[in-house]
């Protein structure tokens, strides 16, 4: 399971990683945030600049706080966007805004921060189309990072099948992907196996990942007769 | 031979590309925004463009071992067109981006009244965010697009060192060295300047204030210039140290007055262990 960081867990990991200027920019730019939505615009592209950047937490196989792939930036950015004094669809606007115009790195953010933001109905109306937009991409960080916790949480089925198949099409480890225990099913195995399928009349090595999802001694090399 | 190409339309150019470069010592680029091959004729399309600075490219030059950096800016030719002035509004928003280490490319296409006021608009929002100038010199009419460069420049109170004037040749390098701005040139291989003219250039000059880049993009040109020339100075009885400073040590002084330029990392990469680790990612098959 991947786990799910709440703002006290990316807080404590980002003391290891942030030196005292750094903590102190993020302490002022979370205080400007909560005091005027719009601070928010320019400091959400400084987060590596200004606070921290680089991997959070050691890779390890241990459960932890945080995942693995969340970066310095993902937790400074994730934390501004607990500080915004919105909720619902004004939150969701703000949010698309920032994901509109945010360079990969912030639009990674987003997609990771809207995890810990409270999922109402407004939020989750304008988040999804994001994720929608992140699953879209080529660039595997902003794929991955659409099915982390938000994405995982409210795809529809068929949008969270095919998320998960593209990762393992393109190499993204499913160990970094949120959900599976509760949500690979019997068509997503289906879809794996018709992929593995592929992969092997081609010659070609088949994803470790796909036994994660496919039983192996219910794997057809070849379609039956 | 580490090679630092300071001026490469990247967008334009294959993943064939990438290997070369990689191969010939290419790790790090800067990509200035300028205009495509056919016209835009909205905002949108810029957007869509910039985005894809500061988002697709370095995710793709990282894949090759490559940190891309770019430049924003409106362009001379396309400021001429209405269509496109809102472009101004939205430049704020890009000049933040961790990647973006200067204005540009600005300056001149035809020298008309609406390139004058573009130009000495995104000049003096390079001074509100303090990032260096990439000016380009008209292709007609050179000489004279270059000085009346000079004086907008002066006029701005950008500081000359933070501007690179480029696109220079024989006739117009002489009163860029003068103006204390950085001196750039574009090796192509049948206009601009070639290999040899530019190793000239240097023993005259020197190598002080030089940038020496492939401009490669869409239209005829060799995105292995910049090894090129540097392989022509060595042959010329030029130091490697004096080859360093101008492909390495040069950009990097340059663009570093941004400070935002990290020419080690590839800018995607160094943000990402997880999808990047081991060998997973090479192997997607896109």
């Amino acid at each position: 399971m991947t786990p799910h960081p709440d703002p006290s867990d990316l807080r404590a990991a980002l003391r290891e990683r942030a030196d005292t200027s750094g903590m102190r920019w993020l302490e002022e730019a979370l205080t400007r945030v909560a005091q005027r939505r719009s601070a928010i615009g320019t400091l959400f592209p400084a987060a590596g600049r200004e606070c921290a950047r680089g991997t959070l937490v050691e890779d390890s196989e241990e459960p932890r706080a945080v995942p693995r792939t969340w970066t310095c930036e993902d937790a400074v950015r994730a934390l501004l966007l607990t500080a915004l004094p919105l909720e619902g669809a004004e939150l969701g606007s703000e949010v698309t805004a920032l994901y509109r115009y945010g360079d990969a790195a912030e639009k990674r953010g987003v997609l990771r921060g809207l995890g810990l933001l409270r999922a109402d109905e407004g939020l989750v109306e304008a988040g999804l189309p994001l994720v929608r937009d992140g699953l879209r991409s080529n660039d595997t960080s902003l794929v991955a990072a659409a099915l982390s916790e938000f994405g995982a949480s409210h795809l529809d089925a068929p949008a969270y099948r095919q998320g998960v198949l593209k990762c393992v099409f393109l190499g993204i480890p499913l160990r970094d992907v949120a959900g599976l225990p509760e949500r690979a099913d019997a068509e997503l195995a289906r879809m794996l196996n018709d992929y593995a399928r592929e992969r092997s009349a081609a010659g070609r090595e088949i994803p470790a990942d796909v036994w994660r999802i496919v039983d192996p001694p219910r794997f057809h090399p070849r379609e039956e007769a | 031979m580490r090679i630092f190409d300071p001026h490469i339309h990247m967008s334009s150019r294959t993943t064939n590309d990438y290997e070369a470069m990689y191969r010939a010592g290419v790790r790090a680029l800067v990509e200035p925004s300028f205009w495509v091959g056919q016209p835009r004729t909205s905002v949108g399309t810029f957007v869509d463009y910039f985005d894809s600075l500061v988002g697709w490219e370095p995710f793709r030059a990282a894949q090759y071992g490559i940190a891309h950096h770019c430049t924003i800016g409106l362009n001379p030719k396309e400021a001429n067109d209405p269509r496109c002035r809102g472009v101004l509004e939205v430049l704020p928003r890009y000049l933040a981006k961790d990647g973006v280490v200067a204005v540009g490319e600005l300056g001149y296409d035809a020298m008309t009244a609406e390139e004058d006021e573009v130009f000495a608009a995104q000049l003096e929002l390079a001074a509100e965010h303090e990032l260096p100038v990439l000016v380009h010199t008209p292709h007609r009419d050179k000489e004279a697009g270059t000085r009346r460069s000079l004086d907008v420049i002066r006029e701005s109170g950008v500081p000359v060192e933070r501007v690179v004037v480029d696109h220079l040749n024989e006739t117009t390098v002489e009163a860029v060295a003068e103006s204390g701005c950085w001196m750039g040139f574009s090796i192509y291989p049948d206009t601009k300047m070639d290999e040899d003219r530019m190793v000239r250039l240097m023993r005259q000059y020197g190598v002080e204030r030089v940038l020496v880049n492939s401009a490669a993009d869409w239209g005829k040109s060799d995105p292995l210039k910049t090894s090129k020339t540097a392989h022509a100075m060595l042959a010329a009885g030029f130091e490697p140290a004096a080859v360093d400073r101008v492909f390495w040590a040069n950009p990097v002084e340059f663009y570093a007055q941004s400070g935002r330029l990290r020419p080690e990392t590839p800018v995607t990469a160094g943000d990402n262990g997880a999808t990047f680790a081991g060998n997973s990612i090479e192997r997607g098959s896109r």
